[in-house]
């Protein structure tokens, strides 16, 4: 009974001691907001990954890729059976993207995906990414009509920040084509002019044609005259298909010689990340550098060996963004036949296609790896690769588990700072107390007793820190969006930009074991460093400590 | 003489050496030493002579390093640590020159200290009613009636030794070890608290032994045993027979 009394008087006349409950209460704190956040920031980059990539990838070594995927898909369901819920063939090369702006050419090294439009979003969270309502239902590389958003659709948030796109699809590409032809007879009406009046001075007058040809570059004019590669490519335009551009299916295709209309016809379509195509200022607002459309050009390698680069012109139909940087200025998506057409992946005699991968889908809860050691078993692994999402990711998972476990073994330090603060202050009132202690020994009082005592006083403390601390962590973890809010208000700066995470919001997770854990560690070092100092009172002689002054 | 009363403390041939490095101190040579039941004993002897250190031995506060002691006929030395934690709760009552009282409790807690001690949480639940009323009692008795709240640094020398008498007499000890009591206090508040002892005594039948190097305070005692050399001095160089004879009187009407 005794060590009760003596525990509660000790601690209403040692306020140091609530000292270190402080330090208890602001390290498990921090460390139930930190692992949070890291936790929310993990959570959200993996199912980012997994979106984006499929459960499992199967894939050739060779940028050539293998033939006939169906006959491949079929052993691959023979194989795996059950678990296999969805297919989808893939072809993917490095390649260079190239647009104007304003009248200067810009060039980006992307990955060319060639994707089945019609099977593609059902093996993965594809289409969830896209830019356009419809085409978050069904992919179609055929430009829309409008009706983009202006809203970020993966936030939660209902403020316009991509008021570019409100014009985008047709509406922009006819305005676009009007002004350009409009500007073309303005420069043209300048050089006959310019020719006239000095045609000694050669100077000026490179300098326009120059401008024209900029001009020029990037646009359908450029298509009058293709090149031969480019010609072989573009098929045939189908007439058709200027009066209807919105069927993703039919696709304007202008024919030999023809000259295409760009008003009215599109090139073949292309979903580019949104990272290639736009920036985001500092109001929070994206720009862009090119919309949907705009006409592009991609260089990539042939089928062949060895490879040669080939040329070719598109139309941006929509963005696809993953809010992961690292594929959304990387990727671009083009129809999976298109691209089989132009790199030559076509068997003429057999008519076979090639690819380069076939993304699978499992059923939910189905072993990842087991299915992938399965597959590996029935195709020779010096063919093909077969990696979960997981194994393609591997090291940058690994790095953020890493992380996390690094940052806290530091915070964990800050509670045992508070731990060896509890040990001086615990030693100071063990010195102090010599005395009593004696005269509780001379009572009768046994050094398992004596010892609780301050035992007991840790425990007390990691409780009530640790219990303080884990009100203020989750009120933290739980508020922290509006904490971030008010804190920006308060200093007008903004503490979290979305620029550089792409989420609107600060993601936090409380896993309850996380807590748990940290809980008991606090506890735990608490009432550690009592020990020694508890220790030390039991120990005390008596006779020695009645005589302590 | 007291031969015939029953020895409630028997102490044979106790010897106690303090060691530090090379040097080996013998304060205590052998010490012989009987108390008897109801019995009011003085020890006196230089400063350094070894009273202390034979009352903590007797208190269960040390361990000699030979010879015997016996409480009521049992020998209470080499115990376990925990029987004598227990002994030390229940048996004896300590009493000390400088009071020893603990400074954050009241002088009503400090009387029910070793009763706390003694129970745990859920008993001292059930008996903490009359422990409270048994402490009180006591506190009244020595006047101290109208100070259960005060704090010990709230109270004078005198009446802080009478609350660490009551505090030593709240568990019923069979002996009470009193190392000069009076040391700290002026003459006439001494008196008091020698009153209270010889009272204790004569009522209570209490048997007290009582340290102090005043031979005056020891003369209230029914005997008087000299420490000199590490040994008890046979030879009573100031025997108070008056003293011996109210005790053997009040045994044979007792
Ligand atoms: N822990 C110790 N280590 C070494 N020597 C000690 C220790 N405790 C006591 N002594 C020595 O033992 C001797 C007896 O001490 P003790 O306290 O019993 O004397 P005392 O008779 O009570 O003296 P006083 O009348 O001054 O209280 C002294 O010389 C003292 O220095
Ligand atoms: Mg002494």
């Amino acid at each position: 009974m005794y060590k009760l009394l003596l525990c509660w008087r000790y601690l209403r006349t040692r306020w140091i001691a609530l000292a270190s409950i402080v330090s208890v209460t602001l390290g498990v704190a921090t460390m139930i907001v930190v692992n949070a956040v890291m936790a929310g920031f993990s959570h959200e980059m993996q199912t980012r990954i997994h979106g984006i990539l499929s459960d499992l990838v199967f894939e050739s070594h060779s940028l050539s890729g293998f033939q006939d995927p169906q006959w491949h898909m079929d052993e691959i369901k023979r194989a795996a059976g059950d678990d296999i819920v969805g297919m989808t063939p893939t072809v993917a090369v490095p390649a260079m993207l190239n647009f104007q702006v304003r009248g200067q050419w810009i060039t980006r090294q992307i990955m060319l995906i060639g994707i089945d439009e019609a099977t593609h979003a059902q093996v993965s969270d594809f289409g969830r990414y896209l830019q356009h309502p419809a085409n978050r239902g069904q992919l179609s590389f055929g430009l829309r009509d409008g009706g983009y958003d202006t809203i970020d659709s993966q936030s939660d948030t209902k403020a316009v920040t991509r008021p570019a796109l409100e014009g985008a699809g047709w509406p922009h590409r006819r305005m676009r084509v009007e002004r350009e032809r409009v500007w073309r007879e303005k420069l043209e009406a300048d050089r006959r002019a310019g020719v006239d009046a000095g045609a000694a001075e050669s100077g000026p007058a490179r300098s326009v044609d120059q401008q024209v040809n900029a001009v020029l570059a990037a646009t359908a004019a450029d298509a009058a005259a293709p090149s031969a590669d480019q010609a072989a490519d573009q098929a045939a335009a189908d007439p058709a298909a200027a009066g209807k551009p919105a069927d993703p299916f039919r696709q304007a295709r202008p024919e030999e010689g023809t000259k295409m209309d760009p008003a009215r016809e599109q090139f073949t379509g292309i979903v580019p990340g949104i990272g290639l195509a736009s920036f985001r200022d500092n109001a929070g607002t994206d720009r862009f550098l090119v919309l949907p459309g705009d006409d592009v050009k991609i260089t990539f390698p042939t089928a062949g060996t060895p490879p040669k680069a080939v040329s070719d012109t598109f139309t941006v139909v929509d963005f696809y963004e993953s809010k992961m940087s690292e594929y959304d200025s990387n990727f671009v998506f083009v129809p999976i036949a298109s691209l089989q057409r132009m790199r030559g992946m076509i068997d003429p005699q057999s008519g076979l296609a090639s690819v380069n991968s076939i993304q699978i889908k499992l059923r939910e809860g189905a072993d990842l790896d087991r299915v992938r050691d399965t597959l590996r078993k029935v195709f020779p692994a010096d063919l093909y690769a077969v990696s979960t999402w997981r194994d393609k990711q591997g090291p940058l998972l690994a790095a953020v588990d890493m992380e996390m476990s690094v940052l806290n073994i530091l915070l964990f330090l800050i509670i045992a700072v508070a731990g060896f603060g509890i040990l001086a202050i615990f030693f100071m009132i063990v010195v102090e107390k010599t005395r009593d202690i004696g005269i509780l020994k001379s009572l009768g009082a046994s050094a398992g007793g004596i010892g609780g005592i301050f035992l007991g006083y840790g425990l007390f403390l990691g409780i009530v820190g640790a219990g303080a601390g884990l009100a203020l962590g989750l009120s933290i973890a739980w508020n922290i969006n509006s904490i971030r809010a008010g804190v920006e208000w308060c200093t007008g700066e903004r503490v979290f930009d979305p620029s550089i995470y792409y989420f609107y919001r600060i993601p936090s997770i409380v896993h309850p074991f996380t807590v748990l854990w940290i809980i008991v560690g606090a506890v735990g070092i608490a009432v550690g460093s009592s020990v020694l100092p508890a220790l030390r009172a039991a120990r005390l002689h008596p006779v020695e400590a009645l005589r302590h002054d | 003489m007291t031969e015939t009363a029953p020895a409630i403390l028997r102490v044979r041939d106790l010897r106690k050496n303090y060691r530090s490095g090379e040097t080996t101190l013998e304060v205590l040579r052998g010490v012989d030493f009987d108390l008897a039941t109801g019995e009011f004993v003085s020890i006196v002897g230089q400063s350094g002579s070894g009273k202390s250190t034979l009352l903590h031995l007797m208190g269960l506060l040390d361990a000699a390093d030979a010879g015997s002691i016996e409480l009521d006929g049992t020998r209470i030395d080499g115990l376990s640590s925990s029987r004598r934690d227990r002994l030390r709760n229940t048996a004896v009552g300590m009493v000390f020159q400088s009071y020893h009282l603990l400074p954050e409790l009241d002088a009503l807690e400090n009387v029910l200290a070793p009763l706390m001690v003694r129970h745990g949480v859920i008993e001292w639940l059930r008996v903490r009613h009359q422990a409270r009323d048994t402490a009180r009692a006591l506190l009244d008795r020595f006047g101290l009636g109208g100070r259960l709240r005060h704090k010990p640094r709230q109270l004078s020398g005198g009446e802080m030794q009478r609350v660490a008498i009551a505090r030593a007499l709240v568990t019923r000890p069979r002996v009470l070890l009193a190392d000069e009591p009076t040391g700290n206090l002026d003459e006439a508040t001494g008196a008091g608290i020698l009153d209270t002892l010889c009272e204790l005594n004569r009522a209570d039948g209490l048997s007290i032994v009582l340290v102090t190097h005043d031979a005056a305070v020891a003369r209230r005692a029914d005997r008087i045993v000299r420490l000199a050399a590490g040994r008890v001095d046979d030879a009573p160089l100031s025997s108070d027979e008056a003293g011996q004879a109210r005790h053997a009187a009040r045994r044979k009407a007792g």
